[in-house]
């Protein structure tokens, strides 16, 4: 009745009896999220690290197998690290900054990431999802032994959900049978194939891709391939029509194959005709384990609105793209980011309900630019035509002759964060000198200061930066208090700081919201304006 | 006379390109091909300048 649908690779969260399943009358918490997986786990410990009880119900008892997700963007390690758990991602995961691009039998091009200096994580890192998955999870016992109003609870199952106006009612499956829950506020966060979506009947529209692709995990025994992005366009050993390798943490491999859409999944599935194309495509003399194997599909697709009332989707479940790019669980963690703190303010009574449809608008905006950007890069794989096969493999030809067509090869755009551009929570730009990529709705960029880094000292709060200005110590609007970040130029050795807040301009000051995103920037502080920018970045103008 | 550029010159490539492949979008081959032609000469009179476009002649004759 409570199978498991698919093997753990790390069992965290095992099965307990809680007293809520022995209760008379049902017990109502605040926050109840739905699906123990990255998403989920984060947008909680966000909660408990503002004090906000909240129950994760999971129908697993742990961490799935397998390395799906293996590509960590610096936006989500900045997120994490807010979490708390970003130190142990980055020592585990594997940095790379080379790629090479191939098409039929050599070599077109190769690119360097040459990612900007002046940041305390790396562009971008490789972990295995389970080691992702489990550093969050590890961090919420942490939280939780701090006494933290955090609870996972495994091998809970929801059956049947009833929205109403200020809450929802649960029916939750256990080993031990079934109880009832309310809560107050309903986040799912149950993946793709998302049960809540369809339990409540929403809409998940979008396109579908016809194609599969082949994952194969492999060990190196007797090589050592270096620590790059290589990626082929038809292949000329014919073990795909694309192929990806990738490396991953503990000496492991991620080849991904694209094998077409009509296949025999079982077939294909046995491992000696995925050593077939392994072989064929790293020739015979290479020896390899085989970690895991998965075929998958995908489909870009989002739900009209992430939020229903009191029911807010965030993750997979809301949005899903393909997977070239990173955009997946990158784009989750920022749904997580955008959420917590104005849930947060919302059940603290700080903020209106409403302040909640700006994670709709915001997310939404983040959702259309991953479809967009992992739609374009599919294709340009995936050529969908025989003239937009013919174009592709012209900018393929003419890239490995002439570097104007090598921004054109598209085999994935990394995941980068929204600017949420034209969010109601932002003010106007009034600093006119300053730099595009801080204005208001862009995340903040880190820059190194004398003693660390800038967004270490960002984020979980309301914040005012000042840069080479006088401010007060504190500004209190409506109940929220902002702490204050006073900086001087002395204080940026190396001139990030200027460059990346100030511009042109000789001084500044931000309101930076609890995500680390800009709100509103001026040259000079002026106490009725930033006033009336913060109770706009809280909904209440 | 202005030299054949051949660095990156397109801001937002990724923009330019979806428009370029989407107006193709519904034609049989034979009408792409014919689109492509129109297309070429536009932007051929669009540079003008002869030696550019002999350039581009040339450079667009390397093959792999």
């Amino acid at each position: 009745m409570l199978d498991d649908r698919y093997t753990l690779a790390y069992k965290l969260y095992p099965y307990a009896r809680h007293a809520d399943q022995d209760a008379d009358a049902p017990v109502r918490h605040p926050v109840v999220v739905l699906g123990g997986g990255p998403i989920g786990i984060a947008t909680a410990v966000d909660l408990a690290q503002q004090n906000i009880p909240v129950v994760v119900l999971d129908d697993h008892e742990g961490v799935g197998m397998g390395s799906r997700a293996i590509c960590f963007a610096k936006r989500t390690l900045e997120i994490s690290d807010r979490y708390g758990a970003a130190k142990p991602m980055v020592d585990k995961g594997v940095v790379w900054n080379i790629g090479k691009v191939f098409h039929k039998d050599g070599q077109v091009f190769d690119f360097n990431l040459l990612p900007e200096e002046g940041h305390e994580f790396p562009a971008f890192i490789n972990l295995q999802q389970p080691y992702f998955e489990s550093f969050l999870i590890e961090r919420a016992y942490e939280l939780q032994k701090q006494g933290a109003p955090i609870q996972i609870r495994g091998k809970n199952r929801v059956d049947a959900v009833t929205v109403h106006d200020d809450h929802a009612t649960l029916e939750v499956m256990t080993p031990e049978g079934p109880y009832t829950l309310e809560t107050d506020w309903l986040i799912g966060c149950d993946g793709a194939s998302s049960p809540l979506r369809t339990m409540l009947g929403h809409e998940f529209t979008g396109q579908v891709f016809k194609d599969s692709f082949l994952i194969a995990d492999i060990k190196m025994i007797n090589t050592n391939f270096p620590t790059e992005r290589w990626f082929w366009f038809e292949p000329s050993h014919g073990s795909g029509a694309s192929t990806l390798l990738h490396k991953q943490p503990d000496d492991v491999w991620r080849v991904d194959f694209q094998i077409g859409w009509d296949i025999d999944r079982k077939e294909e599935m046995k491992e000696e005709n995925i050593r077939r194309r392994l072989d064929a495509f790293l020739g015979d003399d290479v020896e390899y384990e085989m970690v895991w194997s998965s075929i998958y599909t995908f489909q870009c697709k989002h739900m009209d609105s992430f939020r229903h009332g009191r029911v807010i989707f965030a993750g997979d479940a809301a949005h899903q793209v393909s997977p070239f790019g990173a955009r997946g669980a990158n784009s989750g963690m920022q749904d997580a980011d955008n959420l917590g703190w104005k849930l947060g303010m919302v059940i603290n009574g700080q903020a209106p309900e409403s302040l909640l449809d700006s994670y709709n608008s915001e997310r939404l905006q983040g959702a259309a630019e991953n479809i967009l950007n992992s739609t374009r890069s599919t294709d340009f794989i995936t050529p969908k035509s025989e003239m937009s096969h013919v174009l592709r493999n012209a900018v393929l030809e003419l890239s490995g002759h002439y570097e104007f067509a090598r921004p054109l090869v598209n085999s994935g755009r990394l995941s980068v964060p929204c600017v949420y551009d034209g969010s109601p929570l932002n003010s106007a730009d009034a600093l006119i000198d300053g730099p595009a990529r801080t204005r208001p709705g862009a995340p903040c960029p880190d820059a190194p200061l004398a003693d660390g880094f800038l967004l270490s000292k960002l984020g979980g709060q309301f914040t005012l930066l000042a840069i080479n200005c006088e401010v007060p110590e504190a500004l209190t609007e409506s109940g929220v208090t902002t702490t204050v970040l006073s900086l001087k130029s002395a204080d940026d050795k190396t001139g990030a700081l200027a460059e990346r807040y100030l511009g042109d301009a000789a001084s500044a000051v931000y309101l930076i919201r609890p995500d680390q995103h800009v709100a509103a920037r001026r040259e000079h502080y002026d106490e009725n304006l930033f006033r009336t920018a913060l109770k706009r970045a809280i909904g209440k103008e | 006379m202005a030299d054949l550029i051949l660095t990156p010159n397109i801001a937002s490539g990724d923009d330019f390109y979806e428009e370029l492949i989407s107006a193709h979008d519904g034609l049989s081959k034979e009408d792409s091909d014919a689109y492509n032609a129109r297309l070429l000469l536009i932007l051929a009179n669009h540079i003008g300048d002869r030696e550019a476009l002999s350039a581009a002649i040339k450079a667009a004759k390397r093959q792999s």
